[in-house]
């Protein structure tokens, strides 16, 4: 089901286009991918698990957990969440590995010869992160490339239907799809090359890196490399955790804001940090029912202001609960919820059935550090940061010298801070390919002292002890 | 339990700054629901009346002279916690008029009858609808004035069409 009306998102005209799905002609929209598509066609259940034939959904809708792979016209292997649908394209769901690319398909990829492509620096996520790093590089006269898998630029900002915080300096109270127009816009100002559909799959020394862009392998040649590839939301443990039905936050918020898909009719948020009372308090601006937040720990973690605008609209959070298990056939039908003791023991009797078809998870973040790891940076498992992250120095550099991270991906934070993380990120590289000048200095002075007031306060708090610790170890 | 806001998101009036009664029945002044430290400042400086300030850094909590506020509504509409609410006890009849900020679609319309919530998301009473402002420098948050019984001018915190679908929540 599609959403017909909507106090934020715009609607605008979108041509109706057909594909096919195990033979079942779809009507989509020019624009969907092809998991949105399938979605607004009521189709949820995407893949099977490999051995026990589980049905499988949708869970990030930003290609990182692959329960959406489908033989594309004739390619095993498609993250659907990622691919823009065409008219006339054959989707068939997958049986176990896949077959192998049938002949007209591997004429889509196979190349005699890959081609180099040479640029100052690569920046690796189209994200506000990526896009700020772009901006500042290209701004100090540095050729830059963004790469991005998905075919829509911006990162998560082109979900984000709420106002930021912040300050004039931070886009504040401007709404986050707003920004990521911003962004591009001064992208496009700056002839800032932005490739879509690409992804980075190998680093080699010195800043070369293997990426395949819309399905062919090409090389990129660079002089200084950014890494601002975001994160990945994090899974939780309990009975039926596998259903269709069980999605991420941010994959709900991408079908619902960025293409506008009913996601749900009613709805369980398991988590009260800022995204799941965010989302939660989207899903009521899409006109679906949220039943309740439950909150394992006794505290909420969201912003007051944001946990405020979402209780007076009658959704209540209840922390110190939890899912207990979730359950249904093909997909979702209902979950068991439970008041925790504070030793997070379920209390026997509180248990309580509630009637829904979807459940979101909003249980934390985790770096997409990879292709960091990859690279040989020096890493670190940080707990406060949400995960594996690179040990770098106060200029965003990584142990191996020249290659930059900004972002969640240097440690979960939020957009405003990525914005500032790829400004300086931008603005390192640059100093690393020409040297320094008192502009640089000035400018890297500037943006570290707004990255330093952004952290003040109770939630800058776990950012502060990652970086100390980062610190310590770096030293 | 001292905050215990953070266990339920629900706010009380000694969390912050309520304008005086003779200030309230003076007429239309606002009050900022912003109880935590968090890095934001554009109540502070969209103020036309300098009513706003933010001393310090940015995380800390704003400030309201409510002798100063005019009751114009621009930050009712530039708070992007939407957490600022206007309060109106100057209109006689037992009534007050409240405006608050609101993003959901269809707007509902003057002088309709809607359900008034307060911070706990419980139904508190009826409101009648007196304004909606909604001009392009709101960038898509409302504000709507309605009409409520005086007593319940410092709760009434968000209202929702009688026509929507009756919403069934566990609590």
């Amino acid at each position: 089901m599609r959403l017909r009306n909507h106090p934020i998102l715009e609607f605008k005209e979108q041509r109706v286009i057909h594909f096919t799905f195990d033979g079942q002609d779809i009507t989509a929209l020019e624009g969907d991918t092809i998991a949105a598509a399938l979605h607004a066609a009521g189709i949820r259940t995407l893949s099977h698990s490999l051995r026990r034939h589980h049905p499988r959904g949708l869970f990030c809708a930003i290609g990182k957990c692959s329960s959406c792979l489908m033989e594309v016209d004739g390619c095993p292997n498609v993250k659907t969440c990622l691919v823009p649908v065409k008219d006339g394209m054959v989707v068939k769901s997958q049986d176990g590995w896949g077959r192998f690319p049938s002949a007209t398909s591997r004429k889509d990829y196979q190349r005699k010869e890959i081609p180099t492509r040479e640029t100052d620096i690569a920046i690796v996520g189209a994200g506000p992160a990526g896009l700020s790093a772009a901006i500042y590089a290209a701004r100090l006269g540095a050729r830059v490339m963004v790469m991005d898998e998905n075919y829509l630029v911006g990162g998560q900002l082109i979900k984000q239907t709420h106002m930021f915080f912040g300050s004039k300096d931070h886009y504040a109270k401007t709404r986050g799809i707003d920004i990521g127009t911003l962004l591009r816009q001064q992208c496009d100002e700056l002839a800032i090359e932005i490739l879509t559909e690409c992804s980075v799959i190998g680093y080699y020394h010195p800043h070369e890196l293997a990426m395949v862009h819309k399905r062919k392998l090409n090389h990129v040649k660079a002089k200084a490399v950014i890494i601002a590839t975001g994160a990945s939301e994090n899974m939780l443990t309990f009975p039926g955790n596998d259903l269709p039905g069980v999605y991420g936050a941010g994959a709900i918020q991408t079908l619902m804001n960025v293409y506008k898909v009913k996601p749900a009719e009613r709805v369980l948020m398991v988590g009260a940090g800022n995204i799941g009372v965010i989302v939660s308090y989207q899903l009521l601006q899409a006109g679906v029912d949220v039943v309740a937040v439950v909150e394992a720990t006794p505290k909420i973690g969201a912003y007051q202001v944001h946990a405020s605008k979402l209780v007076r609209c009658g959704v209540p959070i209840l922390t110190s609960h939890s899912i207990v298990k979730a359950y249904g056939n093909e997909s979702v039908e209902g979950a068991v919820v439970a008041q925790l003791d504070n030793k997070w023991n379920i209390i026997p009797g509180t248990e309580r059935d509630v009637a829904i078809d979807t459940i979101c998870l909003s249980v934390g973040l985790n770096p997409a550090s990879e292709i960091l790891d990859q690279a040989g940076c020096r890493m670190l498992y940080i707990p406060e940061l949400g995960g594996q992250v690179a040990v770098i120095d106060r200029n965003m550099e990584t142990s191996v010298s020249g290659l930059y991270v900004a972002g969640d991906v240097s440690g979960i934070e939020e957009a405003s801070s990525a914005m500032l993380e790829g400004r300086l990120a931008g603005v390192a590289a640059v100093q690393s390919l020409h040297g320094s000048s008192p502009q640089i200095e000035k400018l890297k002075h500037e943006i570290q002292s707004g990255l330093d007031a952004l952290r003040t306060g109770p939630f800058g708090e776990k950012t502060r002890i990652g970086n100390k610790i980062m610190t310590e170890a770096a030293s | 339990m001292k905050h215990d806001y953070i266990n339920t998101g629900i706010l009380r009036l000694t969390d912050f700054q309520v304008p005086p009664p003779e200030r309230r029945r003076a007429g239309r002044v606002i009050m900022i629901e912003c109880v935590q430290n968090i890095p934001c400042n554009p109540c502070s400086t969209i103020c036309p009346q300098g009513a706003i300030t933010i001393e310090g850094d940015i995380t800390n909590i704003p400030v309201v002279d409510f002798s100063k506020c005019n009751g114009c509504g621009l930050c009712v509409a530039n708070c992007p916690g939407l957490a600022i609410f206007m309060v109106d006890e100057s209109i006689g009849d037992n009534s007050a008029e409240v405006g608050i900020p609101y993003e959901f679609s269809p707007f509902p319309e003057k002088g309709e009858i809607v359900s008034v919530y307060d911070r706990s998301g419980k139904i508190i009473c009826d409101g009648e609808i007196v304004r909606v402002r909604n001009p392009k420098s709101y960038n898509k948050t409302a504000v709507i004035y309605f009409r409520v019984p005086i007593q319940f001018s410092l709760d009434a915190r968000f209202i929702k069409r009688k026509a929507d679908k009756a919403k069934t929540p566990i609590h």
